[in-house]
């Protein structure tokens, strides 16, 4: 009735071609972006801040950076964690070297550092193909988990071998050290996340992303057609990176503000954005949102529901944990193997003949 | 002889040792990736659930008392029997069959012909699964696992180096036990896949689903067939990386060490699965001995994965795996 294309008039190729065609998702959009933008941060506390809204930002920028990758190319990567960490690294060291530099530059640039660390071990992809390649993405993860660890110049020779995020300004007001607001740490992540997901979200649909899609879908077909794979497997990668990238300095420099390397970026991180795409959905950039705030309110929920109102002791409900995010997993891939996003999608497509469905 | 190589020469045979380890692991990879075309994540898990399945039985914990005490506020822990260690690995034999059937039964039945990535992390999620429902099952304490395998320094060996030497080779009885057992399990599925009328429908099934079924193979007990002897190769390492470290979570990670080995190996191929095993434990050792020092220490934990990245590069389907066909 008042989801459908009927009577939405496009008088131009830009009206033709936006992201967006159906003015009820237009206005949905802009009313999310109002809220996130103009609501939230006058309501948010320190709980939530902490509990779920900053994880889910900067968990949703490191899944569409995944989603990108795995969901769109078809490359399946086990090295998130590590990139992450490669991005933590680049922001820390870029914070300490150049404090005069507004920290919003050393977050941008340390996604660059990350977009070039991550093509290099793109580099095999080249001649590995599936599950090889997700093998070799380990080599990644461990060897870079490794050299943060292993190499003092990367925490400035400090002693706990830790990196610490220093106190930064943006117009004045501080995002990062101990004396942050949570309006001013969720807004600074909110910025990127938006800046993220509206570049993603126009690179996927346009050649960029019909190239990654190609090559998705059959690597062989589409070098026949025309289109270069070293290009469109190294540019994957590099893009991918770079938004893993700004979610790892992100994850350091904002919400954690102390990162020990093995335990925060270890492989278990890995996996954790690989279940929040497929969960969400694998190409899919709405599919990133999803996945990550699934994934990121389960333990919240399931520690309120287990320890607050059951009274069970915190071992239980963090082993209940992992049985249930293991048993969701398999469920969403036997009943629905494209994730939340593929709900969403039938969804609407219901709803554009609601209420006459014939 | 110089001290180097004589230390070089014990390194070298500590790595082969620990190469066993790692292709037993790997050889229950192979053994559902041929039959099935799973890539089964949940290898390593299953070694770390049959170890658990096995302590708890022989000490005679009572399953799941934990969330059990916390829900009704009782206290109970043990039956209070202690399991003979024969008996029990066979109770644990059992519950890997029915392990086997669950899986088969709910999981993979209702994800035939989806595409391989689907398949895999299907198996995340089950290893997800499975160490939860183990940890709640039995504890996530640390465990001491003896089944009777000797253990400590070989004597023998240690006394023959020293005359031949001036330097004894410090061998651990276990590891020796652990590459006998793995030589003997070797060859029995050798000989099952290759004599047993089951053996042969499973390679059948291997080579070509359709036409095995054609002929009157049951996919699905082929299926639970394999599960099963996977289940028995988990729990063969779960015993023997369990008695040389302790029964704890980090015996799941072992699966991922595993995955170094079979990129060498190549996916397909049970000799490549030993194989690829010995190469990735030698490596490794030596590399941590001659450059490990120079680095910092600690190497082990990624040489295999860069070295079976590299050598890749230059043979994409590894050593023994079977050439790689693309076609439009």
């Amino acid at each position: 009735m008042f989801y459908r294309e009927a009577g939405d008039f496009k008088t131009s190729y830009t009206d033709d071609n936006q992201t967006f065609p159906i003015k009820f998702d237009r206005y949905r959009y802009y009313v999310v972006l109002a809220v996130a933008f103009g609501i939230i941060p006058f309501i948010i506390n320190d709980y939530w801040a902490n509990a779920f809204l900053l994880p889910f930002l900067i968990y949703s920028i490191a899944a569409i950076g995944l989603n990108i990758l795995t969901g769109y190319c078809g490359q399946v990567s086990l090295g998130t964690g590590g990139f992450m960490a490669v991005g933590a690294y680049a922001c820390y060291k870029l914070m300490t070297s150049f404090p005069d530099v507004n920290i919003f530059f050393h977050v941008i640039a340390a996604g660059g550092i990350t977009a070039i660390v991550c093509a290099a071990f793109g580099l095999p992809s080249l001649r590995i193909k599936g599950f090889y390649l997700a093998v070799a993405t380990l080599a990644a993860q461990f060897f870079l988990v490794w050299l943060f660890n292993k190499v003092e110049w990367f925490y400035n020779y400090s002693a706990s071998g830790q990196i610490n995020a220093p106190e930064r300004f943006v117009f004045g007001v501080p995002v990062t050290g101990a004396n942050t607001d949570a309006w001013a740490t969720y807004l600074f992540c909110l910025v990127f996340l938006t800046i993220s997901a509206i570049v993603a979200r126009n690179m996927t649909r346009g050649m960029q992303g019909r190239k990654w899609m190609a090559i998705r879908d059959m690597d062989i077909a589409a070098e026949i057609i025309g289109v270069n794979p070293m290009r469109a497997k190294l540019s994957a990668f590099a893009v991918s990176g770079f938004f893993i990238g700004i979610s790892g300095a992100l994850f350091f420099a904002v919400y954690l503000g102390a990162v020990e390397v093995g335990e925060v970026f270890g492989i278990q991180k890995s996996f954790l954005v690989l279940f929040m795409i497929i969960i969400g959905g694998l190409g899919s950039i709405f599919g990133s949102f999803a996945g990550a705030a699934f994934l990121v309110l389960l333990p919240v929920l399931l520690k309120l529901i287990g320890v607050d109102l059951l009274g069970w002791p915190t071992d239980i409900v963090a082993h209940f944990n992992l049985v249930i995010v293991g048993a969701l997993i398999i469920v969403f891939l036997i009943a629905e193997p494209h994730g939340i996003a593929q709900l969403w999608r039938v969804a609407k497509e219901k709803l554009r003949l609601w209420p006459f469905p014939h | 002889m110089p001290e180097q190589l004589v230390f070089a020469m014990e390194v070298f045979l500590n790595g082969l040792m620990a190469g066993v380890l790692y292709a037993l692991v790997a050889l229950g990879f192979v053994l559902i990736f041929k039959a099935s075309g799973i890539f089964n994540y949940a290898q390593g898990v299953m070694a770390l659930f049959s170890a658990l399945t096995l302590v708890g039985i022989m000490e005679g914990q009572v399953p799941f008392s934990h969330i059990i005490n916390a829900v009704f506020g009782t206290e109970i822990h043990h039956f209070g029997w202690h399991v003979p260690a024969l008996l029990a690995i066979l109770i644990t034999m059992a519950v890997m069959v029915l392990f086997a059937w669950i899986v088969q039964r709910y999981i993979f039945r209702h994800l035939v012909g989806q595409e391989p990535i689907i398949l895999f992390m299907a198996t995340i999620g089950l290893a997800y699964f499975l160490e939860g429902v183990g940890d709640l099952m039995w504890g996530s304490e640390i465990k001491k696992l003896d089944v009777g395998l000797p253990q400590g320094i070989n004597d023998w060996i240690d006394l023959t180096t020293y005359n031949i030497f001036d330097y004894g080779f410090f061998i651990d009885n276990l590891d020796i036990v652990a590459t006998v057992i793995a030589a003997l399990l070797v060859a029995a599925l050798v000989i099952f896949s290759q004599y047993s009328k089951e053996g042969r429908a499973m390679r059948a099934v291997a080579d070509d689903h359709q036409a095995a079924l054609s002929v009157g193979v049951s996919l699905n007990f082929i299926w639970i067939m394999v599960w099963s002897v996977a289940g028995f190769v988990a729990l063969v390492a779960g015993i023997m990386w369990g008695t040389k470290s302790g029964v704890q979570f980090s015996l799941s990670l072992i699966a991922l060490k595993a995955l170094p080995v079979l990129m060498l190996g190549g996916f397909t191929s049970i000799p490549g699965a030993i194989v690829g095993g010995l190469i990735i434990g030698v490596g490794e050792k030596l590399f941590e001995f001659a450059i490990g020092p120079m680095v910092g220490g600690a190497t082990e934990n990624w040489f295999a994965y860069v070295l079976a990245l590299i050598f890749l590069v230059f043979r994409p389907q590894g050593l023994f795996g079977e050439k790689i066909i693309e076609r439009v």
